[in-house]
């Protein structure tokens, strides 16, 4: 599939952007956030899985838009609704290129991934949802993943990891032969890094005729995306993990499903013509979208994906590499540090656990020294229930991240053994 | 004010390794489960008050962090001997202590050394879940009434 010629310009005032730095020095001074501190010590922010840094040029094009030409979308003919209309459809065009090239009119703007996952539950899943009815999970979903479907009445099977973090693919196999209505997986996993291999596990479900959901919300930051060819039915990621705003996310899903979906929710702007007695609804996506959305975000999110687009990935996807390999020697070389789980193909997560230290403990005397991690089960009881642990520490990596930030956290982590030897 | 490390030094790491009172009862009057869903820390806290309303015994159980096992264990030692209303009203100057309310910080004694904690709002969950969970044990319909 051919991708159209990438443009990169600012969607507020179509103006090139600068060229993109080669540096990661360079590429820091883009983000704000990451100049400031923490608890007085200079920020060294680890959690990008929680949450992505924003870079200026999605903060500038929100600016743009609430100081140049704010207004409602969809509903006026002046000028600044006219542009701010522009700029929200406009955005749907980028996703779509993001995405592979599917149609823009696959692309649903919603508040992020757990919003999308339940868009699909309760309109695409419950309407036809019979008695004993299952979802296929994998022990490694977010919450987001199970509790959804469980919320919309079905009940949800998990597919087993083995220790390293990876699906067990024989078992895929069969559980997907015993008809459960929908494959619902993780691109990528949030508390290990697993990359899954989604085109061989869609082929699989295809061949036992269940549909697949995947759960962007990792993937979509790190790997290339290629709808078209991967297989699946529904795809949805958070913007604000991919340095966007937050309050804007997305569900694509294929189109002929969309138009059987009935709309999950009833307002303006998702209607084509209301009486008392019947209304029917406008094409999707607008039947998906009632009432005034996350405008701003949505622009955000356009200039997010362009400062994404414009990144020289295959730089990125190497320091990305030698960032995860410094990191795991660094957390290696401490006695009492364990690294959980060891995925073959890794999108950039530490998780590890301290001898002797809970891991709020570890995360909160990091935390003196301004470093940023995340502690706890990361939304994933049930896969640190099957890896027989209470909690755990992560620390999520990004282009912006630098080997001196994983120093920092190999010194702090010394520190810590020394506190609680 | 005291830093974390300052804080985990001083207290947090010694009632960590040796928490006080970390036992179960054999006959309890009072007992209650409190859970942090939001970071999974667990305790089970079981009282003995004798007729008068006094806390004789007093015994907890549970898995978490330091912070929330440190606090239990200095709880259990604050309350031994308190009538139930004595506790009580600790558990509220403590709540207050954390939030910065203004406690009484006389009657806090040890307790005191949390003071620091109020700085870092999320965990100040991790060091009240025992005094919630004493409050939750004493409350209203739960076991012999305290007559104060
Ligand atoms: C794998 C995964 N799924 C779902 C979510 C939920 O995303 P959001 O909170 O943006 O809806 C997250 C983020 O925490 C995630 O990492």
């Amino acid at each position: 599939m051919q991708r159209p010629a990438r443009v990169v310009v600012n969607p507020m005032t179509e103006t090139p952007l600068a060229p993109r730095p080669s540096r990661v020095a360079a590429l820091r001074a883009e983000f704000p956030m990451l100049s400031g501190t923490s608890r007085g010590r200079p920020i060294v922010y680890l959690d990008t899985a929680a949450s992505a840094q924003k870079p200026r040029a999605v903060l500038e094009a929100m600016r743009q838009y609430y100081e140049g030409s704010y207004a409602n979308i969809h509903r006026g003919v002046y000028e600044a609704s006219e542009r701010a209309s522009m700029a929200y459809d406009g955005t749907r065009e980028t996703v779509a290129r993001f995405l592979g090239g599917v149609s823009p009119d696959e692309v649903i703007f919603l508040r992020g991934t757990t919003e999308a996952i339940n868009l699909v539950a309760q309109a695409y899943l419950r309407p036809t949802l019979g008695e004993g009815d299952t979802v296929l999970v994998t022990e490694m979903e977010h919450h987001a993943n199970i509790v959804a479907w469980q919320v919309a009445g079905a009940r949800t099977v998990a597919i087993p990891i083995t220790d390293a973090g990876e699906i067990d693919l024989e078992a895929a196999e069969r559980m997907l032969a015993a008809g459960p209505r929908l494959l619902a997986v993780c691109h990528a996993s949030n508390a290990l890094g697993t990359i899954n291999p989604i085109a061989e596990l869609a082929a699989m479900a295809r061949r036992h005729g269940v549909p697949v959901l995947v759960d962007g919300a990792q993937g979509a930051v790190h790997l290339p995306l290629d709808l078209p060819s991967l297989g699946v039915d529904f795809y949805c990621f958070s913007g604000h993990k991919l340095f966007g705003p937050t309050g804007a996310g997305v569900l694509w899903g294929r189109k002929a499903l969309l138009e059987a979906m009935p709309p999950w929710q009833g307002g303006g702007d998702m209607i084509d013509r209301v009486s008392f007695e019947r209304t029917t609804f406008a094409p999707v996506p607008q039947k998906f979208e009632a009432g005034t959305p996350d405008i701003a975000s949505v622009i955000g999110l356009d200039s997010a994906i362009r400062w994404v687009e414009g990144l020289d990935r295959a730089a990125i996807l190497a320091h990305e590499e030698q960032l995860l390999e410094a990191g795991k020697a660094i957390l290696d070389g401490i006695d009492g540090v364990h690294r959980v789980g060891d995925p073959a193909r890794n999108v950039g997560i530490l998780t590890f656990t301290v001898d002797g230290a809970h891991a709020h403990d570890v995360a909160s005397l990091l935390d003196q020294d301004g470093i940023c991690v995340r502690a706890g089960h990361h939304c994933t009881q049930p896969l640190h229930r099957r890896l027989g642990l209470d909690a755990t520490v992560r620390a999520s990596l990004a282009p912006y991240n630098t080997v001196a930030d994983l120093e920092a956290l190999g010194a702090s982590l010394r520190r810590v053994r020394e506190t609680f030897r | 004010m005291a830093t974390m490390d300052q804080l985990y030094q001083s207290v947090i790491i010694e009632h960590d390794r040796s928490p006080r009172n970390f036992r179960k009862l054999d006959a309890p009057t009072h007992h209650v489960e409190a859970r942090n869903p939001l970071c999974g820390d667990e305790v089970n806290l079981e009282l003995v008050v004798d007729a008068e309303g006094r806390i004789t015994d007093v015994g907890f159980q549970g898995r978490g962090c330091a912070v929330s096992k440190a606090s239990a264990s200095m709880l259990t030692t604050a309350i031994k001997g308190k009538s139930v209303a004595e506790a009580r009203e600790l558990a509220d100057q403590f709540q207050a202590l954390l939030t910065g309310k203004g406690a009484d910080e006389a009657s806090l004694g040890k307790l005191k050394v949390f003071a620091g904690l109020a700085a870092y709002p999320m965990r100040v969950k991790c060091a009240t879940m025992a005094w919630h969970a004493l409050k939750d044990a004493t409350g209203e319909g739960r076991g012999a009434r305290s007559e104060g």
